[in-house]
């Protein structure tokens, strides 16, 4: 008899998943919802990945907001919620409204580890805790490559390997003196930093989450990194810093016991009983030296893909990301795939700058359907849905989605929704797919909206025509109010569909 | 994989970053991104807004107008400047003709970067005036 506790023995399956944070489980769900035979192996006890453990200050940067306008069990509630995972039951839908005490609308850490807990529990996803992948092998077989994994547990064997272990290895700068700096990964509790002068080593937002937290216990905080610190207020994204964490940038600017540089640092040395941490300003090339209590090494994480880049896996950047394709499978070795953060790797087109929002759950949570909606297809026979759309609905159909789609809200310029046109099969729904797929891919004729931003402050709705082989963009006005359904809308987008759907600007 | 400093070492080796000391182009190596392309991958899409600055740290990319093949690309050349400082679309695609890995800069940052960092944009306008004699003298 199989242990009901510990599902999913060593064994072969079809697709084999690792990791059991939000990109895990979503993925896992649509397997389970799709009846594709799999196993889902963790090493965490439980579910939540880096939720049952960070924020350090056990209050998340991603809001969900329960009293938006759509119902929250529907789809168009997706927009307004950046923390509840996916799912096609209603009393599965915005499960995180039902994990917030009414105090904010960035639930705590706490409130998003129950939101994925129940969202686990309630839609059934089994998953084999407490068992960690140790090392993975490659046979070519004759049905292709096979996957062999050793982990705690025994040997499991797969056709398709999906990795959702999170960017969540620490890494540090190979900086002379480095070993005085702990990491990010191991601040103490903030009151323990009472009276100290603290030094934080990096300008993303876990430098600035930590000044922040500790602007009420240090004595002094001094941030530095090579490059200048943007906020995502100036950016008009999710680049920079986000607005949470701006009060260091107000203390900074009136000289108020914080200092942020644009410094690399030469090395940190033990001077008596203090650290003396030496710079280099990256604008003049002038040094510049503190005596400090600690050092704090927010300097990001990498990705623990244990062996893989030696079987081949293509990795880039600083946090050692898979490259990947427009789907999610790796560049380089075809049958492994990832889910949840580490998707950021796949960046598709980053127009103006702006990147995906696949580093965080509402971004991510859409990648994740995707990626097992083409493995069903692709591996497993299971095809699609393409529903058929009334040439009278298109263009309501259109801009509709343009107006509120929230795949296309949280994941600009990135997924696009895909209407295509022929002869014998009509007009089709084909779902969400990746842009930079829809452009490179050959097909009919076909319409691919997005919704983008400049990154200057506007969004607006932009349509991809395809005719005979050849993609135009076509860049819609933006609206004040980001209502894209008015007389305007219909008149551009009536006028772009009659390209490939004779008739359509007439109904 | 590169970290930072590994960047940096790399862009210390081209032309375009040769007169930066060793601070300015770890200060470089951070602004700038790193992303890699898959044989047949592309890079720049012709006619396709919001684009970004490339620089080759490896690897092999074709230049194409409306599909035909115009020139290759390697370690240490550039491309998709031409476009952003002139606030126009691409007119090329350029697709990766091997595994590529480039250093990129988003089109928006493009301006406040080269007018901090003058001797860059001198040694990119030195490219630029022998592409364009090498264009006229073709020309004949």
């Amino acid at each position: 008899m199989a242990d009901p506790e510990r599902p999913f023995p060593p064994g072969a399956y079809p697709v084999i998943v690792i990791g059991s944070g939000p990109g895990g489980l979503q993925v896992a769900y649509e397997l389970n919802r799709r009846g594709i035979g799999h196993a889902v192996l963790s090493a965490d006890p439980g579910p939540g990945g880096m939720f049952r453990r960070w924020p350090f200050f056990q209050r998340l940067l991603s809001w969900t907001k329960p009293y938006a306008a759509p119902d929250r069990e529907t789809r168009a509630f997706e927009r307004w919620d950046w923390n509840s995972l996916l799912a096609t039951e209603p009393e599965l839908r915005g499960l995180q409204t039902k994990f917030m005490d009414g105090s904010s609308d960035f639930p705590s850490r706490p409130e998003m580890e129950a939101n994925l807990t129940a969202f686990a529990d309630r839609s059934g996803i089994k998953v084999r805790y407490g068992c960690r992948w140790e090392s993975t092998r490659r046979d070519d077989g004759p049905t292709g490559p096979r996957f062999r994994l050793t982990t705690s547990d025994g040997e499991y064997d797969c056709e398709q390997l999906i990795l959702a272990v999170g960017i969540a290895e620490p890494f540090s700068p190979p900086t002379p003196g480095i070993e005085h700096a702990v990491h990010y990964a191991d601040t103490r509790a903030a009151e323990t930093y009472a009276g100290r002068r603290l030094f934080i080593i990096g300008k993303q937002n876990s430098g600035f989450e930590l000044a922040s937290g500790l602007l009420q216990w240090a004595s002094r905080i001094t941030l530095a990194s090579p490059s200048p610190a943007k906020t995502s207020i100036e950016t008009r994204s999710l680049v920079g810093v986000r607005a949470r964490y701006v009060q260091p940038f107000e203390d900074s600017a009136l000289g108020g016991g914080v200092d942020i540089l644009s410094a690399s640092v030469s090395e940190i040395s033990r001077s008596g009983t203090s650290l003396r941490v030496d710079l280099k300003r990256t604008d003049n090339g002038m040094p510049v030296s503190l005596d400090v209590d600690e050092v704090i090494a927010a300097t990001g994480f990498t990705c623990p893909l244990l062996d893989l880049p030696a079987l081949g896996v293509a990795v880039f950047g600083q946090s050692r990301l898979p490259a990947q394709t427009a789907y999610w499978e790796s560049a380089t070795v075809p049958g492994i795939h990832f889910a949840g953060t580490i998707t950021s790797g796949a960046s598709g087109l980053k127009k103006h700058g702006i990147p995906s929002y696949s580093g965080a759950v509402q971004g991510h949570r859409y990648n994740g359907r995707l990626l097992v909606e083409r493995l069903a297809e692709r591996s497993f026979g299971i095809p699609r849905p393409r529903p058929l759309i009334a040439l009278a609905d298109l263009t309501t159909h259109v801009l509709a989605e343009a107006t509120n789609a929230p795949e296309l809200w949280h994941q600009k310029a990135y997924l696009a929704r895909v209407i295509s046109v022929s002869a014998d099969d009509g007009i089709r729904d084909e779902g969400s797919m990746p842009l930079s797929h829809f452009l490179d891919v050959d097909g009919p004729n076909a319409i691919a909206l997005t919704v983008e931003a400049d990154g200057q402050g506007a969004i607006y709705p932009v349509a991809y025509i395809r005719r005979d082989g050849k993609v135009d963009e076509h860049v819609l006005e933006p609206h004040p109010l980001n209502e894209f359904e008015g007389t305007t809308y219909r008149n551009q987008a009536g006028s772009l569909l009659e390209l490939i759907a004779p008739g359509a600007s007439k109904a | 994989m590169a970290t930072r400093d590994e960047i940096a070492d790399a862009l210390a080796g081209m032309t375009l970053f040769a007169d930066l000391a060793a601070p300015q182009l770890l200060g470089v190596a951070s602004r700038f991104e790193e992303a890699f392309f898959a044989e047949g991958a592309r890079v720049l899409r012709q006619g396709l807004s919001g684009s970004a600055f490339y620089v080759i740290l490896d690897g092999e990319a074709a230049v194409l107008v409306d599909g035909e093949q115009r020139a290759t690309l390697g370690r240490g050349e550039f491309f998709g400047e031409v476009s952003i400082i002139l606030g126009e679309l691409p007119t090329a695609d350029v697709v990766a003709l091997r595994p590529l890995r480039c250093v990129v800069l988003a089109g928006p940052a493009v301006e406040g970067f080269l007018i901090e960092h003058p001797k860059v944009t001198y040694r990119m306008l030195q490219a630029q005036s022998r592409r364009l004699r090498n264009a006229n003298r073709a020309r004949g």
